[in-house]
């Protein structure tokens, strides 16, 4: 018998804010431990929460990028369960009523359609530090600067079919999410966390099968390993007339296998109840189109307008959307500025992205602070003209990162402009001719390849400012008479 | 001398006296009685007569600080930075806030000096004190007898001259059943009206801290300096505070009062019920009238208060686990688990009336309980929201007993919490109403004892019955009558 794999994702995000979502603490990642602490997010006896409305706005941003209704009254509520690293010993979530339901996500390059069933806020816990200390082998060391993170956790419809649709909505979502500012989507770092449901049914079945929950998807690689090899689980033991049991199973990337971690019977009764600490949240119309008006273009958007409008092949429009959200618009700068696409795309997907490789960031501000577009186009237009090889310019953009100065600045101070005058070249011409007469010899016997050569030395000699196509008019005009 | 908070606050800004010795007074009264009483769990003597000192000297002639050199006593289980702050639990024997409650920082921005923490039922759980992990309070007014609770402690204190006044926390009439018991005036303000940061939860949707005082005039002035909007909470009410001392002119004519008949038949103490009757005969002769009024769902108050305020409490106090600040059980064995260093923790930390409820509450949200119990709770809780409405759309405010009883002999009811809990009866429906509630002295028994009668308002209504039962306290005067302790 044939079976299907029916999927649904559940998606923590960690939200972009300066502080914690119910006290001013900072966010910051990497801080010493136990240094972003104050009574409300260490839980000490009568400390209350206050809500951030900058976690609620990030929150929204994800809500209206992906279609979704925000409900104009929303309920936090408690999850109450024990464990050392949860300070009040609950975690202040949304339960009943989230802050949006009902949106949707279109996979890329594709008409599947998947739903979103509900996004809500919530803190993260502090965390557990089980190993990394001299005596982390009977102790386990807890860390607080973590607790109180704003959260957003986005729960999806069984909408997925294979571990590939699951892995292709979670790089979409991700994309958007980064795109919004909304996240930094750093999965290493536990910034974005992934958990799936899975089960399978027989084809043409259309009552869903018992589900197991797979926590601690991590990275694409491990959310698409980790459903193979639970759709693979489950088939084996249907096909050998089992029953698959409700349960929660962890992914050991170790072991390259899930684990039963704990049955439905063992699941927690996590007491719900609304938070009476903290009022309805109430979001207004007003505040719900403000924020529609604020979301920019999603990736998929921008990368159908910018082939269409600046003929970049798909390759080239997925690059410059991906990963660095400052880099399109870096790109589209450029263009309005006066540089030709084609160049301007070149130096995006070149100069630009190796520098911010070196540089170690994703922040295209770095560069953006010392070379302006409009500054760079100016560079790209001098190499259009011809007044600067490809090769010159590539470090007049490195002195120009270094000094700040303008690309004519160095230029003209450095006298980097292309020699065109033949006048001024035919000296070294006849250096380079009388030097090498053994390449003038084999051109003439024949060999064209000896002419680049001689091409070659001449640059050499002049340090590469003479232009090219001069010097070569200039040795065929010799050697040929 | 001086007695009310008001005439002390005088002395020192008369310059009669200076605060440094307003504040050895008391200290030393406290020294000379507490030992029977038990009213404190903490006194700061030091730390307070080096703040009334700082006070005199720092003091400009006419100093608009409105409790200026008033010494208070504040009830445990509010937050005072660098002093131990205990909710009378084993659990927070050791526990050393390092902030202070608002209510604590307005006091002290206002000039009072902050006396000492009161004794109290364990978390605030509690009608007589007895639940205090440090032992119970004597009442003044007889120390075999309970002072009533949970804020036994800050009744007594008051009741017996040893702090002008005090703050308490109410969740179910935790401020105005001991003031009722001791002979003082306890004021639950509307819920939201004082900012609940730094008090440690029992229920949140229902705790208010509030101020017990000898007279009406000083509670109107104590809860005029904590009342307000508090950036730190966000179920304090944004709402403006009024001066409430202002509007007390003792008129009580045209004052239209409402007495729940019906519900008082539920069982009152015969001289409770002929004091209760004397009260609304005093009222009647200075011009007010007195209806009968309807409160059809009142006699659910009980086990709706009992089931919502658990639950939240189940809650609140899974922080008291043993990981950070609190008691930590010593784990003999090192392979012990997670769960042991949990449940011999908690098991070693809490009272029993604490695990009791814990235990009711967490029962209560349970899987496939929370419908019929905390969600058919609140349920009932908004029908009686709705009963207070509506009769308080034709009376200024609703007269009552605070206790169907007086104070009663320690040890003689902690064993039947069923009983105890029966005591609440009067008082709890205002907390789930969220409404304002005082309670002022109304006489006496036969047997010396202090009754105390109470006023419900509207929300936000405090002026209203503050102007009432100062009314009241001006034509009686109960409250002159000290006890010997
Ligand atoms: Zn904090």
């Amino acid at each position: 018998m044939e079976f299907e794999p029916v999927i649904g994702l559940e998606i923590h995000a960690q939200l972009l804010t300066q502080t914690k979502i119910f006290c001013g603490c900072s966010t910051s990642f990497g801080a010493p431990a136990n240094t972003q602490g104050c009574p409300v997010c260490l839980g000490l006896p009568g400390a209350l929460p206050v809500l951030n409305r900058a976690a609620v706005e990030l929150g929204l941003r994800a809500a209206v990028a992906l279609g979704c209704r925000v409900e104009s009254t929303s309920i936090f509520a408690r999850k109450n369960y024990f464990y050392p690293d949860l300070p009040k010993g609950y975690q202040i979530s949304q339960y009943e009523l989230p802050l949006a339901t009902g949106g949707h996500l279109t996979l890329p390059d594709s008409d599947i359609d998947i739903g979103i069933t509900r996004i809500h806020l919530e803190e993260d816990a502090g965390k557990s530090v089980h190993e990394g200390y001299l005596d982390s082998d009977r102790k386990t060391y807890l860390d607080f600067n973590r607790s109180g993170v704003p959260l957003i956790e986005i729960v999806t419809e069984p909408d997925m079919r294979s571990s590939a649709d699951a892995k292709a909505f979670f790089v979409a979502l991700r994309e958007i999410l980064v795109a919004l500012a909304v996240n930094d989507g750093n999965m290493e770092e536990g910034s974005l966390r992934c958990d799936a449901n899975v089960s399978i049914r027989p084809d043409g079945q259309s009552a869903l099968g018992v589900k197991a929950e797979v926590k601690n998807l991590n990275s694409f690689r491990f959310l698409e390993r980790a459903l193979d090899h639970e759709i693979a689980r489950q088939h084996e033991v249907l096909s050998s007339g089992g029953r698959v049991i409700q349960e929660t199973r962890l992914w050991d990337a170790g072991a390259d296998r899930t684990a039963a971690m704990r049955s439905k019977e063992e699941a927690p009764d996590y007491r719900y109840f609304p938070e009476p600490d903290l009022p309805p949240l109430r979001i207004t119309e007003a505040w719900v189109d403000e924020v529609r008006r604020s979301v920019p273009e999603l990736p998929a958007a921008t990368r159908d307008r910018l082939r269409a409008k600046y003929g970049l092949t798909r390759d080239q429009a997925e690059q410059v959307t991906q990963i660095r959200p400052g880099l399109a618009p870096y790109f589209e700068e450029l263009v309005e500025a006066s540089a030709p696409a084609r160049a301007a795309i070149n130096w995006t997907l070149g100069e630009l992205t190796r520098k911010l490789n070196d540089e170690q960031t994703d922040e295209v501000g770095v560069i953006r602070e010392r070379i302006s577009p409009e500054s760079l186009s100016r560079l790209i237009v001098l190499v259009e003209r011809g007044t600067i090889s490809g090769t010159v310019a590539k470090d007049v953009f490195e002195k120009m990162y270094v000094e700040g100065e303008s690309a004519e600045a160095i230029v003209e101070r450095d006298g980097l402009a292309q020699i065109d005058d033949a006048n001024a070249l035919s000296g070294t011409v006849r250096e380079v001719l009388s030097q090498h007469a053994d390449a003038v010899e084999q051109y003439r016997s024949g060999k064209r390849g000896a002419l680049g050569f001689l091409v070659g030395q001449v640059m050499k000699a002049t340090q590469g400012k003479a232009n090219p196509k001069v010097v070569d008019k200039l040795l065929r005009e010799a050697i040929d008479g | 001398m001086a007695q009310t908070l008001i005439e002390v606050r005088d002395a020192v800004v008369t310059g009669a006296t200076t605060a440094s010795n307003v504040c050895a007074e008391y200290l030393d009264r406290i020294a000379a009685v507490d030992g029977t009483l038990h009213a404190f769990n903490h006194v700061m003597r030091e730390r307070a007569l080096k703040r009334a000192a700082a006070i005199d000297r720092s003091r400009a002639g006419d100093d608009p600080r409105p409790l200026l050199g008033v010494p208070i006593a504040v009830k445990d289980n509010l937050c005072t930075r660098g002093v131990p702050t205990t909710a009378s639990s084993r659990i927070l024997e050791h526990f050393v806030p390092p902030y202070d409650a608002t209510a604590v920082s307005r006091l002290e921005a206002a000039g009072a000096i902050v006396l000492g923490k009161t004794n109290c039922d364990e978390f605030a759980m509690g009608s007589s004190n007895e639940n205090s992990a440090f032992g119970p309070v004597g009442n003044p007014w007889d120390p075999t007898r309970s002072p009533g609770g949970s804020s036994g402690g800050s009744a007594a204190a008051v009741a017996a001259r040893l702090a002008p006044g005090a703050l308490g926390s109410d969740t179910g009439g935790s401020i105005r059943q001991p003031a009722a018991l001791c002979g003082v005036v306890g004021l639950k303000p509307t819920y939201g009206r004082v900012s609940r940061y730094g008090l440690l939860a029992f229920a949140s949707s229902l705790d208010q801290v509030g101020p017990l005082t000898l007279t009406v005039r000083d509670a109107a002035l104590l809860l005029e300096v904590v009342a307000g909007p508090d950036p730190f909470d966000s179920t304090a009410a944004d709402a403006k505070v009024p001066s409430y001392t202002e509007t007390l002119d003792g008129d009580l004519r045209g004052v239209r009062l409402g007495v729940p008949a019906a519900l008082l038949e539920a069982g009152v103490d015969p001289e409770v019920e002929r004091v209760f009757g004397a009260t609304v005969d005093a009222f009647r002769a200075a011009g007010a009238t007195v209806s009968d009024v309807a409160l059809p769902h009142a006699h659910c108050a009980i086990p709706t208060y009992y089931l919502i305020a658990n639950a939240e409490a189940s809650s609140n106090l899974a922080r008291y686990d043993g990981v950070r600040y609190t008691n930590r059980a010593k784990l003999d064995a090192p392979s012990a688990t997670l769960m042991t260093m949990y449940n011999r923790t908690r098991s070693e930390g809490f009272g029993a009336e604490v695990k009791r409820r814990i235990m009711l509450g967490t029962y209560a949200l349970s899987a496939g309980y929370y419908d019929a119990y905390y969600l058919k709770a609140q349920q009932v809780r908004t029908l009686i929201r709705r009963d207070y409405d509506q009769v308080l759309d034709n009376v200024n405010a609703v007269l009552l007993p605070t206790s169907p009883v007086p104070a009663f002999t320690l040890g003689e009811k902690v064993d039947d919490p069923l009983q105890m809990y029966l005591l609440d009866i009067f008082t709890v429906s205002a907390n789930l109403a969220g409404l304002p509630a005082i309670s002022f002295p109304a006489g006496f028994t036969q047997g010396g004892l202090p009754v105390g009668a109470q006023l419900v308002g509207r929300a936000f209504d405090e002026p209203g019955i503050l102007r009432i039962a100062d009314g009241y306290e001006r034509i009686t005067n109960w409250w002159k009558k000290a006890p010997v302790v």
